[in-house]
């Protein structure tokens, strides 16, 4: 079996028992990228030579018997908005094309505290608006698992890097859907934390009160491993909370039995829902009751709210969060001869057109006059969809539901149609809005071989119960170990 | 018609820099006069991916201040966005507070020419200062410096209690002596660390609805408050009466040419699109914090001054000038109570050889060389009668100059009078002896010889002789 076959895991255990060494598994990775970005086009930029540097340390440390922890030399790959001290950061955006960071976010950090040579960073929607990477300033990254469709977004890159097995896992964020979305649409795993729980320090920012850091991964154990190595109270960010995290591997394998798993009908009902995607969920929900699950229909009557409230807040701060992008400290500039026609220039050259969308609708949200009637009765209704978990979780440990009402879309399909767009976050939003934690992981595969991602939402801080779930149900499958058909080159 | 008729409202918006080590929201130092973007960092330079970490110490100064001012301590105040595009704003936003400030509904008592007022406190909130910019720096290129970029700063807001520009100069220094007392503002207008823009409309006296205000900004001394607020209620009675109408504005105030100018209309104002900074939590004040601060408050500037005349009898003149300064009140009050002698001979030394040496050689309240007891000494001296007032005066000098101890300045510059009544006698016998015409008019009634006599005593004594002691002795050798 080929080394990039494995799981962080499993590769970590071969690393520790020297069966490995993590160099040689970076420069099998290298090799995957060489062999397949040119059709995938996940990375926005390799980092080679930082790479062998960290699997060299990392080699030494196993050598000295000084390994740092179980993902010590386990190659992963950064979404390009994470802030790396010397390496671009782009946020998948032209005005920030030139811009090297002064320092490292703590989650790189907290990375390079845990050993992991990072391979480069990845592909994204601009800013993170978009769930289809096709929003991308660079290029649009492919689905693996068929390249004429999108890995969805905005964590695209991160997606398709680890489901091409270019990376053993990888970082992305999760505003309204954007690494249980791609994901889903990927095969892969990925967890959006409650909010709070991982800190949001050197991540550039979208909307503040939603951004969440979170792992991708081929398994629901690398998942628990990753988030365990991030999970960390920041004080640098005041929104980091000071709960110090569980073990999440620890009970990650004692099953579903006498668990209660709510069902939305809300969740299920959706028009437009593609009914290869409903089965596969309602097929997952059924082998969970069979495994010991109790399920429970529960009701979640703001959910169709969600869309709406979530197109205020979102563009509200991001309006706020992007206005430092002026063209005055750092990033693209468009010398003027005027100060307002700079910053008029440099934005227009600089912003995709999705960013400009959304900082209008933003900006408009918070108009004099217009405040009142959509920024606070949206965090009005965001009250409500919170109010509706609350009261969901007093019956029920955990929701199920699908992730994404359609498997992966062709690129182009809905680009020129930003409603049909949103329309794919439909079931990934709510959780960001209600603060809450929420897992995909794949449930199966359409007739046509396009993967399937059953979503878990939990109480907030449950985020090892919600684990523990997806892998009672991963473990009954191998649909995670089912690899894109990629062929040779 | 004239400026008689107009009844002026004037309201008072302060921005005071607290005294803090480092920047409201880093580490980054808040010291002043540093080279350009020296004091900076990731976060005041506004780069990706930064967040804000409120500094403690700038809550405790604030609430020192609120407190002071008599306001309510809100439990939880918001922390909010005010957006707006400028070079020297690195976010694009100021976080600052909005809808719920940290303080609330207070009061600072100043003197008008109708008595004692309460002017009333609207708000004190809390905010991040934005940098500079450097338009003069040649090339034809504006430079930016963010050293101040993320001061913490206090506004305060004042209800349009004011009726005159100076009872809006009054409230102003009233503002900042309160500020300064507290350690809380260095009160340094020339720098901008104490800044103040005005609100001022004006409304025919009798009527009960507010004419249109103007906001004027740039006011950077006492003198351009009261000369920015003049001038302004004199544009608007004269535009009103020439039948026109005071426009909704905001007019910058040109120190040069003493008059305001517009600088943007109501349709050129900004929509600063304030929300919820979704970066902090809630401002939440724990309980018995509030109290914590209300104990270690100072005695405030006009309770002192009330209690300055009350209890050491000093004019209103005096006390003023003491209370001023905190440093000088402290130390009247340490030299009165090692001295116990009047305090009116003590305020006169203070506003007189004290200040006026202080000022000569620029020096520092806070260094000076001579102790209080050194001082009360020295005063004691003079009640003994052992100096003269004017040879006091030198030793003071000196004692100031070397911090020696009054009594050895004084003996060695022998400038210590006589006190020993033979000394005295024996040199008045040997005067009158001398002088045995001069006895004889006397005693015939020619009174004035008594001057005489004792500028004689006084020059064989060499100037040492104690003025009481040698008439006392003259007096009782001529048999009065």
């Amino acid at each position: 079996m080929e080394p990039t076959e494995l799981s962080m895991l499993e590769l970590g255990r071969k690393l520790a028992a020297g069966e490995l060494s993590s160099a040689e598994v970076v420069r099998a990775c290298l090799a995957r990228v060489d062999r397949l970005d040119g059709r995938v086009k996940a990375f926005l930029r390799v980092d080679r030579e930082g790479a062998l540097a960290q699997a060299d340390a990392a080699d030494r440390r196993c050598k000295d018997g000084k390994r740092a922890g179980l993902l010590d030399g386990v190659p992963v790959g950064l979404k390009d908005l994470f802030l790396t001290e010397g390496l671009p950061t782009t946020a998948g955006s032209r005005i920030l094309e030139s811009f090297i960071a002064p320092f490292d976010a703590t989650v790189v950090k907290l990375l390079r505290a845990a050993g992991t040579p990072i391979l480069g960073k990845l592909n994204m929607d601009e800013f993170a608006m978009g769930s289809s990477t096709e929003n991308s300033a660079y290029f649009p990254t492919r689905n693996p698992w068929n390249l004429e469709t999108s890995p969805g977004g905005s964590s695209g890159g991160s997606a398709a890097a680890v489901s091409a097995r270019m990376v053993f896992g990888a970082l992305g964020t999760d505003t309204g859907g954007s690494i249980r979305q791609p994901a889903a649409l990927t095969g892969t795993v990925g967890l959006k934390p409650t909010y709070g729980r991982v800190s949001r320090f050197g991540v550039v920012a979208f909307a503040s009160s939603l951004d969440q850091v979170g792992p991708m991964t081929r398994d629901v154990p690398d998942c628990a491993a990753l988030l365990q190595a991030i999970a960390v109270h920041d004080p640098q960010d005041s929104t980091s909370a000071p709960v110090k995290a569980p073990d999440y591997l620890a009970e990650l394998e004692t099953g579903v039995r006498g668990m209660k798993l709510g069902l939305p009908r809300e969740y299920f009902d959706l028009p437009g829902m593609d009914p290869e995607v409903r089965s596969a969920v309602e097929a997952a929900t059924r082998e969970l009751e069979k495994l010991g699950a109790e399920l429970v229909p529960v009701s979640l009557p703001h959910t169709k709210y969600a869309l709406a409230t979530y197109y205020l807040v979102a563009p509200a701060e991001a309006s706020s969060n992007l206005a430092r992008y002026d063209g005055v400290r750092y990033g693209l500039r468009v010398p003027e001869k005027n100060l307002l026609a700079m910053y008029g220039r440099t934005r227009d050259k600089g912003f995709g057109l999705e960013v400009k969308r959304r900082i209008m609708l933003g900006t408009y949200a918070l108009s004099a006059g217009y405040y009142d009637a959509y920024y606070l009765k949206a965090q009005k209704v965001r009250t409500l969809i919170k109010q509706d978990f609350v009261e969901a979780f007093r019956t029920v440990d955990a929701v199920l539901s699908p992730t994404s009402p359609t498997p992966a879309f062709r690129i182009g399909e809905k680009v020129s149609d930003p409603l049909a767009m949103y329309l794919n976050d439909v079931f990934t939003l709510p959780c960001n809005l209600a603060g809450l934690p929420g897992l995909s992981l794949p449930c199966g595969f359409t007739r046509a071989g396009l993967p399937i991602g059953l979503q878990i939402l939990g109480r907030p801080w449950d985020e090892a119960r919600v684990l523990r779930i997806g892998r009672t149900f991963e473990r009954e499958h191998d649909f995670h170990r089912r690899t894109p058909p990629l062929g040779a080159s | 018609m004239s400026v008689a008729d107009f009844q002026p409202v004037i309201g008072l918006e302060v921005h005071g820099q607290l005294l803090t080590r480092s920047k409201i929201f880093c580490g980054c130092s808040t010291e002043f006069g540093a080279p350009p973007n020296a004091n900076t960092c990731a976060v005041c330079l506004g780069m990706p991916g930064v967040l804000p970490v409120l500094n403690e110490k700038v809550v405790e100064l604030a609430v020192r201040a609120g407190r002071a001012l008599e306001c309510r301590i809100n439990p939880v105040s918001i922390w909010a966005r005010k957006n707006y595009f400028y070079p020297d704003l690195p976010k694009g936003y100021q976080i600052s507070q909005y809808d719920l400030p940290l303080c609330q509904h207070g009061a600072l008592e100043i003197d008008t020419d109708d008595g004692p007022r309460r002017i009333r406190i609207l708000r004190i909130h809390l905010e991040e200062d934005a940098g500079k910019n450097v338009h003069d720096a040649g090339g034809g290129e504006s430079l930016v410096d963010l050293n101040r970029s993320g001061v913490p700063l206090v506004e305060i807001v004042s209800e349009p209690d004011l009726r005159t520009s100076a009872e809006a100069v009054e409230y102003l220094k009233g503002l900042r002596d309160v500020l300064v007392y507290l350690g809380v503002n260095d009160g340094n207008l020339e720098e901008g660390s104490f800044r103040c823009d005005a609100n001022v409309s004006v409304m025919r006296k009798g009527s009960t609805t507010y004419g249109q205000r103007v906001e004027l900004k740039n006011i950077n001394s006492f003198r351009f408050v009261q000369k920015a607020i003049d001038y302004e209620i004199g544009r608007q009675v004269e535009l009103i009466e020439s039948g026109g109408k005071v426009a909704q504005e905001t007019r910058l105030f040109d120190a040069a040419r003493g008059e305001t100018r517009s600088m943007r209309s109501k349709e050129e104002a900004h929509d600063y699109r304030y929300f919820p900074e979704p970066d902090l939590p809630p401002l939440r004040i724990p309980p018995g914090y509030v109290e914590r601060i209300e104990r270690e408050l100072p005695e405030l500037p006009r309770a002192k001054l009330h209690r300055f005349i009350a209890s050491y009898g000093l004019s209103a003149y005096d006390a003023k000038i003491l209370v001023g300064d905190r440093a000088l009140a402290d130390l009247f009050e340490k030299v009165q109570a090692a001295y116990g002698g009047p305090s009116k001979k003590l305020a006169n030394w203070f506003t007189g050889e004290l200040l006026r040496l202080l000022k000569e050689e620029s020096a520092d309240l806070g260094a000076l060389r001579f102790s209080a007891e050194q001082f009360a000494a020295l005063l004691k001296l003079v009640d003994g009668g052992e100096l003269s007032n004017n040879a006091a005066k030198d030793v003071f000098a000196e004692m100031f100059r070397s911090g020696r101890a009054p009594g050895d300045i004084a003996r060695e510059k022998g400038l210590v009078q006589v006190q020993d009544t033979g000394a005295v006698e024996a040199a008045v016998d040997a005067v009158l002896a001398a002088n045995p015409d001069e006895v004889e008019k006397y005693r015939a009634g020619k009174k004035q010889v008594f001057g005489f006599l004792v500028g004689q005593v006084m020059k064989a004594m060499k100037g040492k002789g104690n003025p009481a002691l040698v008439n006392a002795a003259l007096r009782a050798k001529l048999g009065d």
